[in-house]
């Protein structure tokens, strides 16, 4: 069946089966590879997109409850790789493998969307939901504070 | 790269090991590597040239140097190319970086037998005085063909960077425009190690360039083998054994055969294949999947928790032959003469990789060759498998490298290629090959279980004069990495492994035996400090005395973390010594334990002695990233099996740690002038034992079962 919904600021449709989950719609049918599949139970947050607005982990999240809905991946994050987080990402040397990372700023974007000042035990509560095997928490935490403190 | 200019100037390095080997003497010679425009971007045509080729410089200025290692995480694609850069004097911002192919012949690791494999943080280290010697023969080069051009002496001639200059002339030349014009020599210079840079001229080496690949990594671009599409690509899944060896007995295959989508299935000896026209067919395909499997492999009935309890009766039992690690003086003398003597079992659990991105590859098998995207640490074994598996000839399987999700040692074996490249033949198509989290933990191959019998004997003054030290478990190296203690001045020591098979798969761990072996040993030598009444900085240094350079890294900690002034507010302070990988690693840290029995890491404090560090900001990441998984695999991380199946499945019940359970971490480097040693690994053996250290100052009481659960401590605190 088609599903209509708001994919990175555009209208789009696509046919597949309602129970199809959003994060391979994404990967495989659209093709935007930066959301990435690590657990498909909601445990790793590898795959968190927003989903109007809130962090959501797409491999939970079948199809039938994205219909009209806005999705955002970390391709529509922001034009060109400038938002404020993606650059502290980048001068804070934070990602080693990288493959997390997508979902670790999705997740921190989504807090910093509403609010603008959390404190450090609320940044830390709100990303403990990601997990990054290769041990970057600290530097995603220095990121996210470079942000906050540059207003 | 820019093809508007025909002209280029490549060069490289020697092509066999024969050659490599002259270059292990005191002079060094080169084979010829240089050639006008010896790479092209659509089709390397070094293959028939036989010529190496690390770096081109085009006539726009534009410098290609080629990385021969994979990318997990680790920065050595960045690392690698600074090497070479510093010696030929490029300017960084004028160089691109670009996987080289998968040749070992060209861009093997030197020092690990010219082998493209990317494990035991031997990359930098390994690569370092190959890379530095081509740059420094590169600039010759440049700066010969300019002296002969301007017809002056080569020693009037410096480079800055990608330039030379003869300043008594005030002539300066870019390295663009000499590729326009430079000869190929027919044989590359003798190089020297005097006409090397002096470390204290470097200017990228030991300064910090950022990682060429994390702004990919921060918008979503940065491709792993999980991204790849290609025209006509399917979908592949398998049900593995959940018993290893286990063979499949019978499926619902005419049911899953009619499934919407699917193509077809593949009967492997360990499982069953589907492939489909779609990720979300097949996925479904697996949920309808149903098979009966065979009795009859080596690890059916096995039970990991079983023959765990069942190892302390191994040592001195005569039921299993001890294998010698290493063995010095006469221990069972010195026990006899020891003033007092101590023993004491130390176990650890499985471990499971869980690098965050699941194995996976994509094949195409066509009737003319045969094209693997995958993230490997072994790519050239990623080639020959295939190739052996499908009786085709090597030359027709090119390889793409893709950026792993991390590795950690489960990437280093092709078995997930290998796979992928069974299903395309079937179909006949490229196939996207996928492991759900189930498959990858569950068909994951371990760090092995052990358990660890120490023994030691101290004669009256407190000193250490006796070691035995018996590892007992299924494993072979993968145990008895760590297990020596070549710093520590004990006179008489043995050393042993009792090895048994279990038909469990089990594999390399981010540093492999020494995660529990140096767990083991610290743990115990505190106990022994505690007992006799010694700080355990005191009895390291004992121990350390004729050790200077790991005196240093210890002495260097203990000042980092003010081990001096203890805290006593319900927190303690443990310490830890261990070497891998060539380099020395020290470590502090503060913990408290709570009334559920669970240990908070409140800081850590970690100093490594690596040698020259070519790029401190990653390498100081990848300290801290070895010390968060070295927490995890101590606080929490545990595989089990029952029945020879192993019981977890997800993140759920095989828990990693997350944000909130990181310390603050402070790491420092021993500034150092000696060749780059390991950076990767050294961070993970000092873990367990300092967690444990603190424990033990903490309690009075000993943790000796590796992952240190709530449970466990609740245990021991009785």
């Amino acid at each position: 069946m088609a599903i209509e919904f708001t994919l990175n600021g555009k209208p789009v449709s696509v046919d597949v089966p309602s129970d199809a989950l959003l994060l391979w719609v994404l990967r495989e049918d659209f093709r935007l590879t930066g959301t990435k599949y690590g657990c498909g139970r909601g445990q790793c947050g590898s795959c968190t997109v927003h989903i109007d607005g809130q962090a959501r982990f797409s491999c939970r999240s079948p199809m039938s409850a994205i219909e009209g809905k806005s999705v955002t991946t970390i391709e529509g994050l922001s034009p060109d790789g400038s938002h404020p987080l993606q650059k502290a990402w980048i001068s804070g040397q934070v990602p080693q493998c990288g493959y997390c990372q997508s979902g670790q700023i999705m997740r921190a974007a989504a807090l910093l969307q509403e609010n603008s000042s959390p404190t450090h035990e609320e940044i830390v509560t709100h990303m403990d939901p990601v997990l990054c095997r290769c041990g970057t928490y600290n530097r995603i935490l220095r990121a996210i504070e470079s942000v906050i403190e540059q207003g | 790269m820019n093809r508007k200019e025909t002209r280029a100037l490549t060069a490289g390095l020697p092509l066999n090991r024969r050659e490599f080997l002259k270059t292990t003497g005191a002079g060094l010679t080169f084979a010829v590597v240089l050639g006008p425009a010896a790479f092209s971007a659509a089709k390397p045509s070094y293959q028939e040239s036989s010529i190496g080729a690390w770096v081109t410089i085009d006539t726009d200025g534009g410098i290609l140097i080629l990385n021969p290692a994979a990318e997990m995480g680790q920065g050595s694609m960045t690392a690698l190319p600074v090497i070479l850069a510093e010696e030929m004097d490029a300017d960084w911002n004028d160089v691109r970086i670009e996987n080289s192919p998968i040749e070992p012949e060209l861009y093997g690791n030197a020092s690990f037998r010219m082998i493209m494999l990317t494990v035991g943080s031997f990359t930098v280290s390994g690569y370092f005085d190959q890379l530095r010697m081509a740059g420094a023969q590169i600039r010759r080069v440049l700066m010969d063909s300019v002296a002969r051009e301007w017809n002056v002496p080569r020693a009037e001639l410096h480079s800055e960077p990608s330039a030379i200059v003869h300043s008594s002339s005030n002539r300066r030349i870019t390295y663009g425009e000499i590729a326009a014009f430079a000869e190929s020599p027919s044989e590359l210079p003798d190089i020297s190690e005097s006409d090397l840079k002096d470390p204290e001229s470097f200017r990228l080496i030991g300064r910090s360039v950022p990682r060429r690949d994390i702004p990919a990594k921060t918008n979503g671009t940065a491709t792993y083998a999980m991204d790849i599409h290609v025209p006509g690509m399917v979908y592949g899944m398998i049900q593995r054994s959940p018993v290893h060896d286990g063979r499949p007995a019978s499926y619902n295959k005419a049911e899953i055969q009619s499934l919407p989508g699917v193509l077809t299935t593949v009967e492997l000896d360990y499982g069953i294949g589907i492939v489909a026209e779609t990720i979300h067919d097949v996925l479904k395909a697996r949920n309808v999947l149903k098979i009966d499997w065979a009795r009859g492999a080596q690890a059916d009935g096995f039970n990991s928790r079983d023959s765990q309890a069942e190892y302390a009766e191994i040592p001195g039992s005569g039921r299993v032959e001890p294998r010698s690690v290493t063995h010095t003086g006469d221990v069972p003398r010195a026990m006899r003469r020891a003033a007092k003597t101590y023993s004491a079992d130390y176990l650890s659990d499985h471990v499971y990789h869980a690098q965050m991105e699941p194995l996976n590859s994509v094949v195409s098998v066509t009737d003319s060759g045969v094209e693997v995207w995958a993230g490997s640490q072994a790519p050239y074994n990623v080639r020959t498998s295939v190739a052996r598996v499908l009786d085709v000839p090597l030359e027709n399987v090119v390889m793409h490298q893709c950026y792993l999700g991390g590795g950690f040692g489960r990437r280093s074996v092709s078995d997930y290629v290998v796979e992928a490249a069974h299903l395309s033949k079937a179909v006949k198509k490229p196939v996207k090959l996928i492991w759900t989290r189930p498959d990858d933990l569950q068909y994951g191959q371990f760090r092995p279980m052990n358990l660890q019998r120490m023994e030691a004997g101290v004669d009256a003054n407190g000193t250490l004069t006796a070691w035995f030290h018996c590892i007992v478990g299924d494993g072979g190296g993968l145990l008895t990495s760590g297990a020596r203690i070549p710093f520590y001045g004990i006179p008489n020591q043995n050393i042993e492994l009792c090895s048994m098979s279990h038909g469990v798969r089990l594999k390399h761990w981010r540093a492999v035996g020494h995660g529990f072996n140096k767990y083991a040993i610290e743990a115990f030598l505190d106990e022994i400090a505690q007992d006799q009444g010694i700080d355990p900085l005191e009895m390291r240094r004992n121990l350390l005395k004729d050790s200077p350079r790991a005196l240093k890294v210890v002495e260097a900690v203990a000042e980092m973390a003010d081990w001096g002034q203890k805290p006593t507010n319900g927190r303690a302070f443990g310490m830890a010594f261990a070497e891998r990988s060539h380099s020395l690693a020290a470590a502090v840290c503060e913990i408290s334990v709570d009334s559920d029995g669970q240990i908070h890491v409140h800081r850590f404090w970690c100093t490594v002695d690596g040698g020259i560090i070519v790029q401190p900001e990653n390498a100081s990441a990848q300290i801290e990233g070895a010390i968060v998984l070295g927490l995890s695999s101590t606080l929490l991380e545990s595989i089990t099996l029952s029945d020879g199946s192993v019981d977890q499945s997800n993140f759920h019940d095989y828990k990693l740690i997350r944000m909130s359970q990181v310390p603050e971490i402070n790491v420092s480097f021993i500034s150092s002038k000696e060749r780059p040693s390991g950076i990767g690994e050294p961070g993970v053996p000092v873990v367990g034992g300092a967690v444990a250290n603190a424990f033990l100052a903490l309690t009075k009481k000993p943790l000796r079962h590796m992952p240190f659960t709530p449970e466990r401590v609740l245990e021991v605190l009785g």
